[in-house]
């Protein structure tokens, strides 16, 4: 008699693993899509009631009526709603930009600190960082706005710090360059110089490859760039005049106003994100391990050269990924500036925008597909960048 | 080998910096050479600065008076005041939870313990509290008391179950405390939700939010990790598409779109719920990502170990992979819960009197004009301490459960 081995015998269908997955994923996909149609058919029938066509995108070309404190592109009220979006738009990249940058700036040094050996500096850098990694960003945003920016003086008796920049409850104003006629071609020689600077570096790193001498490439794109820029900035007749402001009455006169709730959005922002990136520069500057730096001063690299040819590389490779989800939250974190009355994206087309016109679902639909496209965007980067700098293991 | 270092009479042989431990400290920490302690001055000075600063606005210039005046409404909102008894057999019965959790932890009378118990005592201190209220924080530190001597009498193989069985009761028992049962004139009359306020919705909301979203974000990560197709593109949709837009519009989303979804004359749920999905359903797809790489952590040789055994799929993913799983993202899954509860404040938003909501009426109100700073610092430092002994309890925890080291 021949044995029946276990494996050749079918399990009835209800313990079968096949039919099981097939099962679970219909059902599934049948409970998604119902819950779907139902919202979807409630939504249509509900808007139907409230305008006459359900889902329409053509208000967009009607005049916006609202005036918008301030914008990156010309703007007024007689402009259309989708002029008053991309104002909203630009108004936070203006604000993720600098955020970014200076969150960045600030968040290296500190998370430098906190590595420092001097007793003080280390503490410095902790306290900085477990306090404000543990207060909500919106607590310190309208406390930026209402207990500080808000608390300035007036401008007839406004904070001058050198520069001459005039803090008063107006907002700040700075020294701002205005360029005259020749700023064009000094943007064109400018160009020229970053073109004549690629070349250099290209030259140089093809040569170190030949060589086996690796030389400074950065650093020599950065001096040509300069001096070309130097050059043309001497040659052409003042391609930019410095544009200082000044009390005038009861008024800031010149230079450039940076509006009290921009201040406040950005300090809040820079001051949140930096205890972040501090945290992700200090687990990746500890993460390259003791080994790699005694094995690079035993081949006889000088301390700099390890830092720049070892340590860094290697630190980067782990800081990059959390470094851009933090530039990412941050981009996300500005939709907070509605608290504040900054018209970022999300005031202007989520509050102002929504409120006049009542397309929930037209809004809802821009605003989130900006912010997921740039979110995606990033992801999609990122997961390039990773895929190149991955350790290729064994 | 015996050195003159050893025999304290001869401690004259070492230099100045060896032989005062304080000196060789201060050497080694803050002088080691020119720069460090030029770096040190600097710090001194900048600290100094801050420091004075600080000291002068908090003892000088600032006006707390607004504090003591509006505390009810920091700590509950428009809870209405004769019902006030019922938030604080809330607390008690928190204390002894306290008590018996803390037990459960950590086995024996520790220092852990008397801190707890030391809590209620602490806030006594704080001048302005009635005597009433020093009484009730009184009754709360017995209750921890209690709850944690009435835990050690069971015998050790029963405490787990009977934690978890007295939680489960606690968070009933709190629920009907909160919402009240029965009539209007009754003894415990129905309080909507939309009437709690101040740091008690700020805390339920965060409570609420991360009990909820926990176990979704662990289906969805494993959902995220499974080889059924349908299952796995619709988690990563779900969880991509949270992440990628701001709370705060799935927040307005769920005010402004929530009754177009539902038929007419759905009984719409009140604006607290609404928050409150919102924030579980973002939060949700946050966890889910920090507990997918815990998932990924797991060798290989786990899973295949637990097939073999005859483990089923469902016994090994709950048995072997999400025990280790979790254990190892501890740390990134409590950075993800502190953050749920300062997003907690973004509900302040949307009209709803959580901490920063009440911070705004208060400020509202024509009598304390002008007295910002004092009141959002007040609530900075109320976020800032429960956010901190969070993280802090996560380090303990960390290291308790040995993860990195086992």
């Amino acid at each position: 008699m021949q044995s029946i081995h276990a494996s050749q015998v079918r399990p009835p269908f209800y313990r079968d693993e096949r039919v099981l997955g097939v099962f679970s994923q219909v059902l599934v996909v049948v409970i998604v899509l119902g819950l779907g149609l139902f919202f979807f058919s409630n939504m249509i029938s509900g808007l139907r009631e409230k305008h006459s066509v359900a889902i329409s995108f053509s208000f967009l070309g009607q005049a916006a009526g609202f005036d918008i404190g301030e914008s990156l592109i010309e703007y007024s009220r007689e402009r259309t709603y989708a002029r008053a979006f991309l104002v909203g738009l630009l108004n936070t990249f203006q604000v993720a930009f600098w955020g970014i940058v200076f969150a960045t700036l600030l968040g290296v040094v500190i998370g430098v600190m906190r590595l420092s050996t001097n007793f003080l500096i280390n503490r410095i850098a902790a306290v900085y960082i477990e306090l404000f990694r543990n207060i909500p960003l919106l607590v310190l945003l309208i406390f930026w706005a209402q207990a500080v920016f808000l608390k300035l003086p007036r401008v007839a008796e406004a904070i001058v710090l050198p520069g001459p920049i005039f803090l008063s409850n107006r907002g700040v104003a700075i020294p701002w360059g205005l360029p005259t006629e020749s700023w064009g071609t000094y943007l064109v020689v400018l160009g020229t110089g970053i073109v004549l600077g690629a070349i250099v570096a290209y030259v140089l790193r093809e040569q170190g490859k030949r060589t086996g001498r690796m030389p400074l490439v950065t650093l020599w794109f950065v001096v040509t760039v300069s001096a070309v820029g130097l050059v043309g900035w001497v040659v052409l007749p003042q391609p930019l005049t410095l544009d200082q402001p000044a009390l005038e009455g009861f008024n800031t006169q010149g230079g450039k106003i940076l509006s009290q709730q921009f201040m406040a959005l950005l300090s809040g922002l820079i001051i949140y994100t930096a205890a972040f990136i501090a945290e992700v520069v200090r687990a990746g500057i500890q993460s390259v391990s003791k080994g790699q730096r005694e094995a690079a001063t035993a081949l006889g690299l000088t301390p700099a050269q390890t830092l720049r040819l070892v340590i860094f590389p290697q630190a980067l490779r782990v800081i990059i990924p959390p470094l851009t989800s933090q530039y990412l939250n941050l981009t996300k974190n500005s939709s907070l500036a509605i608290a504040i009355g900054y018209p970022d994206l999300f005031a202007v087309a989520g509050n102002t925008i929504l409120n006049q016109t009542g397309r929930e679902i037209e809004m809802f639909t821009m605003i989130m597909g900006t912010y997921l496209s740039l979110s995606l965007l990033t992801s999609l980067l990122m997961n390039a960048y990773n895929r190149r700098i991955r350790l290729v293991e064994r | 080998m015996t050195t003159a270092a050893e025999t304290p009479s001869d401690r004259s042989v070492l230099p100045i910096t060896e032989r005062y431990a304080l000196l060789g400290w201060l050497r080694r920490n803050l002088f080691s050479d020119l720069f460090n302690s030029l770096l040190t001055l600097v710090a001194l000075v900048f600290i100094f600065t801050i420091a004075r600063i600080l000291l002068r606005w908090a003892f000088v210039t600032a006006e707390w008076g607004v504090i003591p005046a509006n505390f009810n409404l920091i700590m509950r909102g428009q809870y209405p005041a004769a019902e006030a008894w019922r938030l604080w057999l809330v607390i008690y019965l928190l204390g002894a939870v306290a008590g018996v959790t803390w037990r459960l932890i950590s086995g024996q009378f520790s220092g852990a313990a008397r801190v707890l118990i030391a809590i209620p005592f602490v806030l006594m201190l704080i001048p302005f509290f009635s005597m009433g209220t020093r009484l009730n924080l009184f009754i709360t530190a017995v209750a921890s008391a209690a709850g944690y001597y009435i835990e050690g009498y069971l015998p050790i193989q029963r405490r787990g179950r009977a934690a978890v069985y007295f939680i489960l009761a606690y968070l009933v028992i709190m629920l009907l405390l909160l919402r009240g049962v029965g009539a209007e004139e009754g003894p415990m009359p129905p309080v909507s939700p939309i009437l709690w306020g101040g740091l008690l919705l700020s805390l339920l909301l965060a409570f609420f939010g991360i009990t909820l979203s926990f176990p979704l974000g662990v289906a969805l990560a494993l959902g995220r990790q499974s080889k059924l197709p349908a299952i796995r593109v619709m988690s990563v949709i779900y969880i991509e598409f949270i992440r990628g837009v701001p709370l705060i519009s799935l927040l307005f989303m769920g005010q402004v779109m929530l009754q177009l979804f539902l038929p007419d004359g759905f009984p719409l749920v009140d604006r607290v719920l609404r928050a409150l999905v919102a924030i579980t359903l973002f939060s949700a797809a946050y966890t889910a990502e920090n507990v997918r790489g815990g998932l990924q952590s797991i060798p290989r040789g786990q899973y295949e170990a637990a097939q073999a055994l005859g483990l089923s799929a469902y016994q090994s993913t709950i048995n072997i992979i999400l025990p280790q799983a979790l254990r190892a993202v501890i740390p990134v899954l409590v950075g993800q819960f502190i953050s749920l509860f300062k997003d907690t404040t973004l509900v302040a938003l949307v009209g709803i009197f959580d901490l920063l909501g009440i911070a705004r009426t208060i400020l509202a109100n024509p009598d304390w004009l002008g007295t910002q700073q004092e009141v959002y610092a007040i609530i900075a430092v109320l976020f800032w301490i429960f956010s901190y002994s969070m993280s802090y309890a996560s380090r303990r925890l960390e290291r308790r459960l040995g993860v990195g080291v086992r």
